[in-house]
């Protein structure tokens, strides 16, 4: 009898600190299993945010750093100037990325650096306990929007992939979601796909994935997963946005 | 090697690409714009990476990813950037990263001005950004002095896996002087095993400097001070000038220590017995320069170009054991020596 | 036989995998384990066809899947 699934490798076996069906893991999951099968385990190098993911370099079976708040993908510069042949990846969420360090995603973006950004879009600040993000939706309550967010006194979520995609450097854009079976799997195409970009030395990549937050959305794991789907992908519909030319 | 012309910003720059730096990360700002233009001119030359970053948050943070990456880095700015970097400062000593950074010191507070000071000592020299660590400094006095120091920053930096910073102001940027470059590798540096360079056939290095169980946290903090005491017992420079019989001790650090310098010739030969101790090293503070002074030593005078920062360095190395008096000039204001000789003599004239 | 291994202690009991088989067979147990979770299980094995679903999305890794 075969294995037809199990953890892979680069994943590490520490069990996750991640509240229970908090889609966190399986993107984890999705990252490691990508860098396995395109065999770059051992010259991936990742760099871990601030927010729930903090904990990242327990997760991943490659060598980490941990950034500061939203500088991730600076620190991902420093590391892939020094060592063009790593394959450098940042795991940010939405107030590391959109709030906090959104210069510093827009410029890499901008610089083309190469390098892979996987962006968890939850739509809320987990790890510190719920807070309104900068892709929080309108109406949606949060600990500091707790009558629902106004687009009037706190302006529209951002929308990182069509933003990002205005910009010639950042040759591979997509959102995609981990809500059922059939997204996990086109969300680690795009995860693997922006992995080949870097090795190709395109430029700079970015993975937008919808995940869920069900403790600080205040629902159960399975209705977390339709709450995102029904409201979610209204706002940040799923697809490619940009995408370089094969390359021979 | 002939001596060249150059200036303080440049031959910084130079003289961190002789001691191997590939990797500058910096942002333009007044007075140490040379210093990255010069770079940028240079590292392409030596298939080295200038690279302007988005702001100084953001070049902090690279030379964070460089250094943990196992390359040596540097970055340049001015006081306003200076304070943006210190929470990559913060986390660089954090984790333990060695770089190099430059503060080409500029008035403050806030924007300020353009012109040489040197408030920037306690922001420093007490390490700068949130928590207990410190940051090794160097104040040079001459354009020669910047590239030694630089030069040796980059290999006390690796020696204890920790960030050093060279204080300079607009003066020294900016004076041309002759300079010669020299650079031996120090012996015995240890190697950078814990970069994150890929992990083929080791386990993975992770570069990190959070640690959730706070008894962890102290015990790192304690191998963090550790560091710092043998840092402060070796690493402490200073120039003595004219203490032998001193019994009035001016002591200046950097561009105001030329001034003094002067000053205090001017004292000698009016008679009073004026020496100047000069610290190279700011932190750690050069206090066993102190302790070699001779017991003729009435009082201290600390002339800086601050409202009185390294002053207090002074009275808690003194301890009380004998007066110590301040005059500075702040904001970009340069002291004469007139100005410091008329507070000398009022010192001097007031012994008790 | 197709057949699925569950690691019970790494369980975190979030249902994710159950809506998922498209036998209908992953079932929350009666069983909690040491973190305090009630665990997700199969006991009509017979019926596994191993295509790795509730492995797929599971976050936590407690699946492995045999064909």
């Amino acid at each position: 009898m075969n294995v037809v699934f199990e953890r892979t490798p680069a994943l590490s076996d520490r069990p996750t600190h991640y509240c229970p069906g908090c889609t966190h893991g399986i993107i984890h999951r999705l990252v490691a299993e990508a860098l396995d099968e395109l065999g770059v385990r051992e010259k991936a190098v990742g760099v871990a945010p601030v927010g729930c993911a903090v904990l990242a370099y327990n997760y991943f079976n490659c060598d980490v750093q941990q950034a500061a708040h939203g500088r991730a993908p600076a620190v991902a510069t420093g590391i892939k100037r020094v060592n063009a042949d790593n394959v450098v990846f940042t795991y940010q969420g939405d107030g590391d990325l959109a709030s906090i360090g959104c210069a510093e995603i827009v410029h890499a973006a901008a610089r083309g650096e190469k390098i892979t950004t996987i962006f968890v879009n939850n739509a809320i600040y987990g790890m510190t306990g719920g807070q309104m993000a900068p892709t929080t939706l309108e109406g949606q309550k949060t600990t500091t929007s707790p009558y629902g967010r106004k687009i009037e006194s706190t302006g529209h979520p951002i929308q990182v992939s069509e933003m990002l995609a205005t910009l010639p450097g950042a040759v591979f854009v997509e959102r995609v979601s981990v809500h059922d079976v059939p997204n996990i799997r086109k969300a680690k195409k795009a995860i693997k796909k922006a992995f080949e970009d870097q090795l190709n030395g395109q430029g700079f990549g970015i993975v937008e994935l919808l995940s869920t937050c069900p403790t600080n959305w205040g629902m159960a794991p399975q209705e977390a997963l339709e709450w995102l789907t029904g409201n979610m992908i209204p706002y940040y519909p799923l697809g490619n946005f940009r995408s370089p030319e094969e390359v021979e | 090697m002939a001596k060249q012309l150059m200036k303080g910003n440049e031959a910084i720059a130079e003289a961190a690409i002789k001691a191997g730096c590939r990797h500058f990360f910096g942002y333009p700002i007044t007075p140490q714009n040379e210093l990255p233009q010069y770079m940028s001119r240079r590292m392409p030359q030596v298939d080295g990476v200038f690279l302007q970053a988005e702001s100084e948050v953001s070049a902090i943070n690279m030379v964070y990813g460089a250094a943990g990456a196992g390359a040596r880095v540097m970055t340049s700015s001015s006081s306003p950037g200076i304070s943006l970097k210190q929470e990559g400062i913060s986390y660089l000593a954090g984790s333990q990263l060695p770089c190099v950074i430059v503060n080409i010191i500029r008035g403050g507070p806030g924007l300020g001005g353009i012109q040489p000071a040197q408030s920037d000592y306690f922001q420093a020299t007490r390490g700068g950004g949130h928590g207990d660590y410190r940051v090794i400094v160097y104040g040079p006095a001459s354009v020669q002095e910047m590239v030694d120091l630089t030069m040796e920053a980059f290999d006390v930096a690796d020696r204890y896996r920790n960030p050093v910073m060279i204080l300079g102001d607009g003066v020294l940027g900016q004076m041309m002087e002759p300079v010669e470059f020299h650079y031996k590798p120090a012996e015995g540096l240890p190697a950078k095993d814990w970069a994150t360079t890929g992990a083929a056939g080791r386990d993975p290095n992770v570069i990190n400097s959070l640690s959730l169980v706070a008894e962890h946290l102290e015990e790192h903090n304690w191998r963090l001070q550790d560091k710092y005491k043998e840092a402060t017992e070796k690493e402490q420079r200073w120039e003595l000038y004219n203490c032998d019989d001193a019994e009035l001790v001016l002591v200046a650090y950097g561009t105001t220590s030329r001034i003094v310098k002067s000053a205090v010739n001017q004292l000698r030969e009016q008679g009073i017995k004026a020496g100047l101790l000069r610290p190279i090293s700011l932190f750690p503070f050069p206090e066993k320069a102190f302790a070699q002074l001779p017991s003729s030593v009435k009082n201290f005078l600390a002339v800086e170009m601050s409202a009185g920062q390294m002053v207090d360095d002074v009275r808690l190395t003194v301890n009380g054991a004998t007066p110590v008096h301040f005059y500075g000039r702040t904001a970009g204001v340069i002291p004469g020596p007139a100005e410091i000789i008329k507070k000398a003599k009022e010192v001097a004239g007031g012994e008790k | 036989m197709p057949k699925v291994e569950f690691d019970r202690e790494r369980c975190k009991g979030c249902e994710l995998c159950v809506p998922v088989c498209p036998k209908d067979i992953v079932l929350m147990d009666d069983v909690i384990n040491q973190k305090g979770y009630r665990v997700a299980t199969v006991r009509e094995m017979d019926k596994c066809i191993g295509c790795a679903m509730c492995a797929m999305m599971c976050p936590d890794t407690v699946i492995k899947v045999f064909k």
